[in-house]
């Protein structure tokens, strides 16, 4: 087994008396893309911080290639290239000399720095903005100089915090696509946050849901959704010309095929879910008892299902929290009036 | 400079065992952060402004002192008289101050134009977050910002009494002692420490206030204070407690006048000018009062330069002593604080 390039071992943070990042397991190997998706405020952004050295952990620790993030930041940092979520530029600077000061501060020689800067905007598709100032650059293209300025290190390890917030679609996607063909190309790791739950399933091969600093679950979609609706993963919905009258017999019958746990009849829909994937046995089921149907669909669960399952989940530890704070906030108002 | 930054890392950082730097790096990252400073600066309106202003300043109390040179230079009862460079920079008509007095004045502007928003626009423009992700030490972040003005400020002064040297060469013939070299270099590294703490003071508010208005407008709030304000507040305290003078003995006045002059020295222009006065002109011998006893015997002539650094030793001192207290208390803020926005 090889060693993951990122391991994060019980790592806590403390803001005051807020617990920002709970207690954090988690191990990332080489070459893959993962996704950390979770609200405003999950502490996502917290856990990348620490990742970098830049902030530290009230407990725990995070290695990166091996080096523990807070005691060895400098050679952390200069194995991962990090692009902080509304990254900035230095606006009266042009694209090319905001590069060049990236490399320099990196140790690039300064016979090449220029040259690597030139391919890295290139790369990006900047090429025709070299000269021009950073701070007439649009979002979209400001996130392009960001990236260059992520690879322009030659890094191991590549961290996006939110790389896609505030860009169009069409936007999204390019951008998206340029960071998997850089992934397989150059065999990068890469870690992103987001809290787009469709752009995280687009690139990444993994995910892990982050809810109010913990980790809630981590794997592929598919063992994500098998974990949640781990009762019944699959699910069929088959659509009848004729109301069923005698539901019960049928019910019992439906039951009877292999794999299946779950069975709802609402007048004409018929709602199937189980195990496996056995959609043909269904229909042939029908058929042969000489239902009229009408229409088959098959549910699969994306992201959204997930996400919004794990909301609803952690909708009630906030309830319980937020009773706190809004005493805190009637009395502050209270105080208020007076004067 | 490197090894300094290695044993601070080593400090903050709680004992770095591998630095596994590549055997030949191009350019020091901090030297690459100081260049990229001085370039800001340099190109930056606000220094342009100041620069312009200064150097007006300086060419119109020039004109003033050249054009009176002669009649100082010819005065008999002026011990100084044969400094002719010192001359240069501290004479007038009465119609425009001279250059030190105004250096005084401009200094603490320009030492807040070039720090007020060192660290907190880098921080609401999102930059200062992607330059801590890059391999540099943190301290190196503001310590460039300090050594980079340092050298604009450096360069400005030393360059304008350059400038003044080998204008008045031309224009006079005279040589120069070797003791006015001397005194007018003081006078360059005295201002470049007056400035300087300003440019502390605000690169510290810049680390307290997220705002750069706020902290350009707190910086000026306490110069304004500092120049105006401080001696109104001096005055009516000492109306308020001292008693008549009347009743007082020689004595007793002078006590409290020494307990005054201390209140008032708390000003850092107060100390530069005190300074300065001293070092531009060899034949002030005492920035207190002086009793008849001290002065009985003393001849009126100049004293040597290590004589008038030895008077303006405690304004000195006092002047580097604000100067590296305002930089450690940013350094430790800096250091401490949570980066992200």
């Amino acid at each position: 087994m090889e060693q993951p390039i990122i391991e994060i071992n019980g790592l806590t943070k403390y803001y005051g008396s807020l617990k920002a990042v709970d207690n954090l397991h988690l191990a990332i190997n080489k070459g893959e893309i993962f996704g950390l998706l979770g609200p405003n405020g999950a502490g996502k952004s917290t856990t990348i911080l620490m990742l970098l050295g830049l902030t530290e952990p009230s407990a725990g620790e995070a290695r990166i290639c091996g080096l523990n993030a807070a005691r060895n930041p400098i050679p952390v940092k200069r194995k991962v290239g990090y692009m902080p979520d509304n990254v900035g530029f230095y606006n009266e600077l042009t694209a090319l000399e905001n590069l060049t000061y990236i490399g320099r501060l990196n140790g690039i020689p300064e016979a090449e720095v220029k040259d690597r800067a030139r391919n890295m905007l290139a790369e990006v598709g900047l090429e025709a903005a070299i000269h021009k100032k950073a701070g007439a650059f649009s979002r979209g293209m400001k996130q392009r100089l960001g990236l260059a300025d992520v690879l322009l290190k030659q890094p191991e390890v590549i961290i996006l915090d939110e790389p896609t917030l505030g860009i169009d679609p069409t936007g999204v996607r390019d951008f998206l696509e340029l960071i998997r063909q850089l992934s397989q190309a150059q065999g990068l790791t890469i870690l992103l946050s987001s809290h787009h739950l469709h752009q995280v399933q687009q690139v990444c091969n993994r995910v892990g849901i982050f809810v109010g600093g913990r980790l809630l679950a981590e794997g592929n979609i598919e063992t994500l959704a098998a974990n949640l609706f781990n009762a019944a993963p699959y699910a069929v919905q088959v659509t009848l010309k004729t109301a069923i009258s005698e539901t019960n017999g049928l019910e019992k019958d439906i039951l009877r095929l292999p794999a299946v746990s779950k069975v709802t009849i609402d007048g004409t829909v018929v709602e199937i879910s189980g195990q496996e994937d056995i959609t043909p046995d269904i229909v042939r089921f029908f058929v042969q008892h000489g239902f009229d149907v009408t229409g088959v669909q098959q549910k699969s669960y994306g992201l959204d299902e997930i996400y919004q399952r794990y909301f609803e989940n952690n909708l009630k530890e906030n309830v319980s929290n937020e009773k706190s704070s809004g005493l805190f906030q009637r009395s502050f108002f209270s105080r208020f009036k007076k004067q | 400079m490197k090894s300094q930054a290695a044993y601070f890392n080593g400090l903050f950082s709680a004992g770095s065992k591998s630095n596994n730097q590549p055997p030949h790096q191009a350019t020091n990252p901090f030297f690459a952060m100081v260049r990229k400073e001085v370039a800001d600066q340099v190109h930056s309106w606000r220094f342009i402004i100041l620069a312009g202003l200064i150097l007006l300043t300086f060419l119109g109390s020039m004109y003033v002192s050249l054009t009176n040179i002669s009649k100082a230079v010819s005065n008999i009862n002026d011990p100084d008289r044969l400094y002719l460079y010192l001359k240069l920079l501290t004479t007038t008509d009465g119609s425009l101050p001279p250059f030190h007095i105004f250096i005084g004045f401009l200094g603490p502007l320009l030492g807040i134009s070039l720090g007020f928003d060192a660290i907190n626009s880098e921080q609401s423009g999102g930059t200062l977050i992607r330059l801590m992700a890059q391999p540099v030490y943190r301290d190196s972040v503001i310590n460039a910002k300090f050594v980079a003005s340092l050298i604009v400020i450096t360069t400005l002064f030393l360059s304008l009494n350059l400038l003044m040297i080998g204008g008045g060469l031309i224009i006079t013939g005279v040589s120069m002692e070797p003791s006015e070299l001397m005194r007018i270099l003081c006078f360059v590294i005295l201002s470049v420490i007056y400035v300087s703490f300003w440019l502390n003071l605000s690169i510290l508010l810049s680390v307290k206030f997220r705002q750069p208005a706020t902290s350009a407008l707190t910086a000026i709030a306490i110069w304004i204070f500092f120049t105006v304000f401080y001696q109104i507040i001096v005055n009516v305290i000492i109306k308020a407690f001292l008693p008549s003078p009347d009743v007082l003995s020689q004595d007793q006045l002078v006590a409290y006048n020494r307990i005054i002059l201390t209140f008032l020295r708390f000003v850092p222009s107060q100390l530069y000018t005190d300074a300065t006065t001293t070092l531009l002109m060899p034949s002030v011998r005492s920035l207190g009062p002086l009793t008849m006893e001290q002065m009985a015997g003393a001849i009126p002539s100049p004293l040597s330069v290590r004589e008038s650094l030895l008077v303006v030793w405690p304004q000195v001192s006092g002047l580097i002593a604000a100067t590296v207290v305002c930089f450690a208390l940013s350094y430790y803020l800096f250091m401490r604080r949570e980066i992200r926005t």
